[in-house]
This record gives structure tokens, sequence and C-alpha cells, in this order.
């Protein structure tokens, strides 16, 4: 048995589903349901998304965090996720990966916030040797977790290219990190493919996560799943109507 | 290894001054919270609390529960007249960019939610067992209190659980 084999003994299996251009939204259904159905251990790679789509964290207040009188003339579909954390807009230049993991997957890993986020650094500091997602000072992805009784889900949405307009339908947050230090959009995040090609940085991530799991890919057609009318769904499009009724709230 | 100590030394960097390691502290009740764990409550394995008065009982998470949870942001509970069930999801809590779930220990029908969480979803963190409580409950299966932790077996199994990882 060679080295490489040896260490793959006894690592729990991750299916891995591979799309290129899938609509957010869809595939935040597509999560969330597997999180709460599945007892599979899965990573999801999306490789762009089809069109500009601002999405908040679950709290996100429309009100507070989008320049709304530009979203509504432009009609840029918000959606509010099931995760918690901050709010990006993502495009094709976006690419996702999303981990949805047993609790008792990765040894060492509890199922809390900082932990999971802990080990995902290690991760990922494979990839870029840098943490959270920072080159320099520069911040190029952004993650978000959602923990159940025994489950959890680490997504994250990369920056591989993004068109500097888009940052303008974003408000700077109340709250924000340090490392932030109250920089605009543009001075805050940078572009990865001025620093790693696409393929690499997929290429590079599998592998990383084939330090913890044996992992399988495999076909999951997304339009082929069949509407499962009994999972309510809490990642939600908002209404013209309710974004209408933010920015209403805003001029009080 | 690594993972463990930065976890542990991260979770004592961030513990309340108010609260003791949950091994040193023997479980006692006051107006004040000084301990991790509370006598007269019963615990779940999802880090959950429930207090049995009469024909209700409150729910909360726990002082292992936020400490490890981190600073919490956002609170979504039911609304009263909603079922909870015995081990089923109730609502959610947001800190540091995770949505977890709220689990109930027990069956029954929620009475009353509280609503000081809306404005101050910080009082889950700074006095989980008493301004943060988070529902009230009327039990349909008293008898679900008997599979529940006692203090004891709760702070036991939050050493175990700390301890494995």
């Amino acid at each position: 048995m060679t080295l490489g084999q040896s260490r793959k003994v006894g690592l729990p299996l991750m299916n891995l589903v591979r799309y290129k251009g899938i609509p957010i939204l869809q595939q935040l259904h597509l999560e969330e349901k597997l999180l709460r159905t599945s007892s599979d251990n899965w990573c999801i790679i999306n490789d762009g998304t089809n069109a500009a789509t601002i999405v908040m964290g679950m709290s996100g207040k429309p009100s507070e965090l989008l320049e709304l009188g530009h979203v509504l003339q432009d009609q840029i579909p918000v959606i509010r996720r099931f995760t918690g954390g901050g709010t990006v807009i993502v495009d094709h230049g976006t690419i996702f990966i999303s981990l949805i993991c047993n609790k008792d997957a990765v040894p060492g890993v509890l199922p809390y916030p900082r932990s999971i986020m802990s080990w995902s650094s290690l991760l990922y500091n494979e990839v870029f040797q840098g943490i959270d997602y920072v080159f320099g000072n520069h911040k190029f992805g952004g993650n978000a977790q959602s923990i159940t009784k025994n489950r959890w889900i680490h997504h994250t949405s990369f920056l591989w290219d993004y068109e500097a307009k888009n940052m303008a339908y974003l408000k700077l947050p109340s709250r924000a990190p340090e490392y932030r230090l109250a920089r605009s959009h543009t001075g805050f995040v940078c572009r990865m493919k001025d620093y790693m090609p696409r393929t690499v940085f997929i290429a590079k991530t599998v592998k990383a996560i084939e330090n913890y799991f044996t992992v399988e890919p495999l076909n999951l057609d997304i339009d082929a799943a069949p509407r499962d009318t009994e999972f309510l769904h809490s990642t939600s499009l908002l209404t013209k109507q309710e974004l209408e009724v933010a920015r209403a709230s805003t001029h009080k | 290894m690594a993972l463990r100590m930065w976890a542990s030394s991260t979770a004592n960097a961030l513990r309340v001054t108010t609260a003791s390691k949950t091994h040193l502290a023997p479980a006692f009740s006051l107006s004040r919270c000084f301990s991790t764990v509370l006598d007269g409550l019963k615990y779940a394995s999802s880090h959950e609390w429930v207090k049995h008065e009469g024909s209700v009982a409150t729910i909360g998470i726990t002082d292992h529960a936020q400490d490890h949870l981190g600073e919490v942001v956002f609170v979504e509970l039911p609304e009263p007249g909603a079922s909870v069930s015995h081990g089923g999801s109730f609502g959610a809590v947001e800190s540091v960019k995770a949505t977890s779930d709220i689990n109930s220990p027990i069956s029954g029908e929620v009475v009353e939610v509280n609503s000081k969480l809306t404005e101050s979803p910080g009082l889950i963190n700074s006095s989980p067992y008493e301004e943060g409580w988070m529902i009230k409950v009327k039990p349909s299966s008293p008898s679900e209190l008997e599979s529940l932790m006692g203090p004891k077996e709760y702070t036991k199994f939050c050493e175990e659980e700390d301890a494995s990882h």
C-alpha cells in the first residue's frame, strides 16, 4: 500500500458535485435540502453563477445593507440565504465552494462556528497560504455557516473576478470585522484571477479536501431533482414589493 | 492537537468573568449566575435547558452553548401557538457568520416567546439561564423530561464533548 493510499483508509466519503453557471438561488436550495435531508457529506462547486445577484445572510435587512434605489431600478435579484453572515453580490466571476458535513466527519472539529472556520482556514491555507481569504490585506472571498443538530454547512463565495460597478449596490456595512478598517468595497476586496488560474484553484481545493475525505465525483442533475413540496426552504428571493417597502422605510 | 489548543484558548479568552469552568464549580442557582450549569434544570445533549414549573416549561440554551457560539446577533423564534417536538428544531440563532438550530428538549405548545430577544439578542450571551430565556411551552408529554440530563450529568457531558475534540 502506498503512503497516499494508506492516508485515505478510514477517511469518510464526500460526494463531489460540480456545476457551472447554476443560478445561486437553485444552488442554495439544493444546499439547504442536502443539509437537512441527507446523511452524506457533500462538496458542491459552482463555477460562476448565471446572473448578478445580491445574497444577504439570514438576518439581513435590505434597508440597512443595500442601495435600494439602484437595486430596484436595475432589477437586481436579492436573496436572503439560510446561513448567517454578511452580504455579497455574486455573478459569473464568483466561484462557490460548499462543504456539507456530518458533525463527526472531521476529527477535532466541533459543530460550532469558530471550530468549523478554524478547520476551513487550515484547508484553504493549503490552497492560498493565507488566512480568511485575504491576499495581503485584501479580501477575495467570504464564508458562512449553518449548523443543525448533527450536521453543518460551510460555504464560500470566492471573487475570481467582479465588476466594480456591482459593488455600488451594497452599502458599507455598519457591523464589520476589524481588518476592514472602514475601507470602501473596492479598497477592501481583490480579484483572485490576478493571483491564481481558475482551474488551478478548484483543483487545489479538491486536493486539500482529500486530506480529510475520500472524494467521489457524483453527477447530480439539478434540473432533474424532483421538487420536494414537503421541504420548506428558508432561503428566499425577496419580492419587488418587499424591496419597495424597505426603501420606503429608509425615507421616514 | 493545534486545532484543539486554538479552540480551547479562544474559548477561555472569551469566557465571561461570571462563568467558571464546568469541572470546577458545583451547580447552584442565584439571581446572578456564577456557574456554567444550574441546579433545578434539565439539559439536552444539544445544549438546551428546560425549567419545568407547574404546567409551563421554560427553554433556552446553556452557558456552554452561548460560549461556543459566540456573540449572538439575531434570534429566530416561533410564534405562540406553534407546536414544538422533542429533539426538533424550533428556531435559530445567528452568531459569527453562522445560523445554528435551537432544538426543543420536549414536545408541546408554545405559550410565550421572549420578545426582548428581538432587540437584545445578546441577552442569550450575558444571561443564558434568565433574561436570555427563549420560549415557554405547555408540555404535551411531561415524561420526556425524565429522559433529559441533570446538572451533574450535563456537566460531565460537556467536559467529554470538549475533551474528545
